[in-house]
């Protein structure tokens, strides 16, 4: 049985060898056949020489969640041959390198064993020891080129592109490589594969991109011109890549001097420091992180709060609680930055579910903060931050102008009697703010301390309750300028499912799945907190919600408890929150597990 | 209840005005609310007075502080200046962050050795590196104030709480920290010696980057009892002043002379200049490592050197290393910020 177009592959390799390369470069040529494609990269907390993996998926109907059924491995590490084969599906592709005896662990009666001389082949080829382990890794790439069909022409197009001129050398012995395992396959195995690739028009209006590049892009587009930060993974690639972007396009053509300015602090702490610093005077300002880092920042979250101050928070989540899984990605930061900081505080929140979001909702949390003049976090995850995903490419409106909110310049100060930085004067919760330097009336003491609505130090309980409750109506007044729900309906759907962020490929998939089974759901996405009001309407037109989530304690469902005036009962919790992206399969299984009985007869029948 | 309190608004018509039109009157802040003849409160004075020899037109000024005594004093100096009070130890992450922002502000930190040497150590630290463009004020009393007579890690060993207890543990000397992390501009002086600190208060604002004053500031209720160290009797007997300094505004030549020889001269990046006359001899307030030697030998001899200790003409702040654009960041108009739809176009092509 043939299947053009709908498998996935795992690779698993030692990191450190260049197997990134070789990775990127298959990915990059299916997604050059126009094929919908996803990757990702299990990698360790490590430099070099431990396992890693990569996976790829292409799915003709645009199914790009992650899979745990892998129709073909790569086995390029001994260390790991028993777990890899063992997670190969019956009747799948093993390949691995025959330049040493098969293992007895890799022996499997139900799969079929291609053995490549892949290190024997390179050592005869190139001279230099590190070329030989690099090409190893190059040469799997031309072996699955004629095991799948990929045009060779792609492959050798793309190393021009990467390589070109510059690196003449490398791109010959890459060019070899390929070859080499193109040829091999070719003349020692049946090819194609009946798992195989065929060019598609899928993605003539697709990039791939990873959501860390995304939301640095978005920085830069919304004109922020302070960094801060302390390296984190996996957020520290937010901030390579605003550097990156920074250094071409924010240089002053002229004196070549920056535009920008960017702190490596000596600790998340500082970093906060910063941009509450920044924003103060007027900067828009932000800081990439992940939990760890929200963590240590809490306490100048809550100054930022209370003083208002407006800051931007991107937290790309990973795998909690303390050190957790740093390179594994998780939904564990929900509640932490809902409500980030001691006292009452309560946060804008936004959860973009693809790079593409990245982008679009950086530019949205400079505005927001600065309007409502407030920290507001963007909460990504690891898996969206740091994979390539297939999104459509990125518009920009030359029309936008940024929302600095209410700042009162010197014209509009020397007009007033007297500036008071607390009291509302229009009635909507948001009080107009000053910037150091600009007029003498400007002046005004920022304090975490209890302040009355005219700034004023304070330890009177009324003075100290009015400003608490004015901010309270101006976080909720947010509920409707975060972005609004995406909801999905399908006809008679038995259930609603809700959730946020990163889980959407597999709940999407899951969807789809559903309803060829004849089981249609509604599917609600939260983009921003605090919550707008569409997500309740959607809570109490069903029965079941079923919220989907990627941490242990269901900090989403707690949130929808807290927030909205949904009965208990009617929502079902779905958790999947070991590390890796959620499948379509663990959706699937909670549905049909959390649906009443009768339903579940009829799915049976 | 405890509310700021304002101070008067009723003028003097004999008060003297400085170059902008300003008195003196018109540098100070709210009243303090700190113990009657606390440190603190004669540092405000001296600032105030700084601030207005120098002219500086006050809504310029950005004044930070972190949490503790010393960091309520921002209010009560320069009320026409933006204040941020912000969180304990956190103060050189906000002062980084509002420089970064507008490096055209003229930036006062006022921090107490609690807040600096131990729960903002690392901040202090890391500040100095940085080199912010900034005067960072350390009002040093040996003591928690606000929480009621604790050790701060500015106590010296053996030095005595009001209760009796001795303290075991080693200090942090600011002096010498700043020194060995690179800060172009160390100075200590003593609150009670108003003469000595207005000038350092003055050449410190001027200087190009991070300007760092240790002033010694005895706090009178939980600090100030025969056995410590930090008593106004114990600093008076025990200070020793290495290198007096008189500030010399832009074209303002001063009349006092001094043997040659024990004089020396340097020029500010603004075009003042600082007069530094030398009472120990051999001193060379432009070697930072004998000026650190020289320092651990008082440190020895139980003696507190002040003055103007080390200074680097040549420093030069964050923004220099960064290379940041001479305006300040948050004048850029967002044209230059923002490449715009067909950049955005171009970078799509390329990923596609």
């Amino acid at each position: 049985m043939s299947r053009v177009n709908d498998f996935a592959l795992r690779i698993a390799t030692v990191n450190g060898t260049g197997s990134a390369s070789a990775n990127g470069l298959l990915m990059q040529s299916i997604f050059r056949m126009g094929i919908p494609v996803c990757g990702k990269n299990v990698f360790p907390s490590n430099i070099q020489g431990l396992p890693t993996w990569y996976e790829i998926r292409v799915s003709q109907r645009g199914h790009l969640a992650r899979t745990p059924r892998f129709d073909l491995v790569v086995a390029m590490n001994n260390a790991t041959y028993g777990r890899d084969i063992a997670e190969l599906q019956s009747g799948g592709w093993i390949l691995y390198d025959s330049s040493w005896p098969l293992p007895s662990e890799i022996r499997r009666d139900d799969v079929n064993v291609l053995g490549i001389p892949l290190a024997k082949m390179c050592t005869d080829e190139f001279k230099d020891s590190r070329v030989r382990l690099l090409m190893k890794n190059i040469a799997y790439v031309g072996v699955l080129a004629a095991l799948f069909e990929i045009p060779l022409a792609i492959i050798e197009t793309l190393l021009e592109e990467q390589y070109g001129a510059r690196k003449k050398a490398l791109m010959e012995s890459n060019h070899r490589a390929v070859r080499l395992g193109h040829d091999y396959a070719t003349s020692h195995f049946t090819c194609p594969l009946p798992i195989r690739l065929a060019a598609m028009e899928a993605s003539a209006d697709r990039i791939l991109i990873d959501g860390n590049t995304a939301a640095a892009l978005g920085a830069l587009y919304a004109g922020a011109t302070v960094g801060a930060w302390y390296p984190i993974t996996p957020a520290t690639s937010v901030m390579d890549n605003f550097k990156a972007l920074c250094a071409k396009y924010r240089q002053d053509p002229e004196t070549g001097r920056n535009r920008y300015l960017i702190v490596q602090a000596e600790d998340e702490l500082s970093a906060a420091g910063v941009v509450l610093g920044a924003g103060w005077a007027g900067a828009r300002a932000f800081t990439p992180t992940s939990g760890p880092g929200i963590s240590l920042m809490s306490e100048f979250i809550g100054l930022a709060y209370y003083a208002e101050v407006p800051g931007v928070f991107f937290d790309i989540q990973r795998t909690g609680p303390s050190t957790g899984m740093p390179t594994r990605t998780q939904q564990g930061d929900l509640l932490l930055t809902a409500y980030a900081s001691h006292g009452d505080t309560k946060h804008i929140v936004l959860y973009p579910a693809d790079p593409g979001e990245c982008f679009t909702m950086a530019v949205q949390a400079f505005d927001l903060a600065e309007r409502f003049q407030t920290p507001v976090f963007l909460v990504s995850d690891l898996d969206i931050g740091m994979n390539d995903w297939l999104c459509k490419r990125f518009e920009w409106d030359d029309a936008y102008t940024p929302d600095r909110g209410k700042v009162l310049d010197a014209g509009q100060l020397e007009k007033l009697k007297t500036f008071y930085r607390y009291l509302d004067v229009d009635g909507d919760g948001i009080t107009a703010r000053t910037l150091p330097g600009t007029h003498p009336k400007g002046a005004y003491f920022t304090r975490g301390s209890g302040h009355t609505r005219l700034g004023a130090y304070t330890e009177d309980p009324a003075d100290y309750v009015d400003v608490m409750e004015r901010i309270a109506r101006k976080t909720a007044s947010a509920a409707h300028a975060v972005p609004e729900s995406v909801i999905m309906r399908k006809e008679n759907a038995r259930a609603g499912i809700v959730a946020l962020g990163g889980t959407n490929p597999g709940i999407m998939e899951a969807v789809d799945l559903l309803a060829d089974r004849g089981i249609p759901v509604d599917y609600l996405r939260v983009r921003g907190f605090p919550f707008p009001p569409d997500v309740e309407a959607f809570l109490n037109e069903h029965d079941i919600n079923f919220v989907v989530e990627q941490n242990r304690d269901a900090q989403l469902r707690s949130l929808l408890l807290l927030e909205t005036n949904v009965e208990k009962a009617r929502l079902k919790s779905i958790t999947d929150y070991g590390g890796f992206p959620l499948s379509a399969d663990r959706v699937i299984r909670g549905v049909l597990e959390g649906l009443p009985t009768d339903d579940r007869i009829e799915v049976v029948a | 209840m405890t509310t700021s309190i304002q101070k008067p608004k009723v003028r003097h018509p004999g008060l003297v005005q400085n170059a902008i039109g300003l008195t003196r009157r018109d540098y100070e802040g709210t009243m303090s609310t700190l113990c009657a003849g606390c440190g603190h409160d004669s540092i405000t004075a001296a600032i105030v007075r700084a601030f207005w020899e120098l002219d500086i037109p006050p809504h310029k000024v950005a004044k930070l502080s972190g949490i503790g005594c010393s960091s309520k004093t921002p209010t009560y100096f320069l009320k026409e200046a933006h204040g941020f009070n912000s969180v304990h130890g956190r103060m050189p992450s906000i002062a980084t962050g509002a420089s970064a922002a507008n490096r055209d502000l003229i930036m006062i930190g006022i921090s107490g050795d609690g807040d600096s040497l131990s729960i903002g150590l690392g901040q202090f630290c890391h500040g100095m590196r940085r080199g912010i463009n900034m005067l960072y004020v350390l009002e040093n009393n040996g003591v928690y104030g606000l929480t009621k007579g604790q050790f701060s890690a500015s106590a010296d060993i053996g030095s005595k709480a009001k209760k009796g207890e001795a303290n075991q543990n080693p200090p942090i000397d600011p002096v010498l920290l700043a020194l060995s992390l690179g800060a172009g501009f160390v100075a200590r002086s003593f609150s009670g010696d108003k003469e000595q600190l207005v000038p350092l208060l003055k050449a410190g604002l001027s200087h190009k980057g991070f300007a760092f004053i240790d002033v010694i500031s005895p706090c009178v209720t939980f600090n100030d009892h025969e056995g410590s160290t930090k008593s106004y009797v114990h600093t008076r007997e025990h200070t020793k002043e290495v290198i007096h300094t008189d500030f010399v505004p832009l074209r303002r030549e001063i009349a006092v002379d001094y043997a040659s020889g024990d004089v020396l001269d340097v020029a500010m990046h603004d075009g003042t200049r600082m007069r530094l006359r030398k009472i120990a001899p051999d001193y060379d307030p432009t070697d930072r490592d004998a000026v650190y030697a020289y320092l651990r030998a008082r440190q020895k001899d139980r003696e507190i050197a002040t003055g103007l200790l080390y200074v680097d003409p040549a420093a030069t702040e964050m923004h220099d290393v960064e290379k940041s654009v001479a305006a300040p960041l948050v004048s850029l108009p967002f044209d230059q910020l923002c490449p715009g739809k067909a950049a955005l176009d171009a970078f799509m092509d390329s990923l596609a």
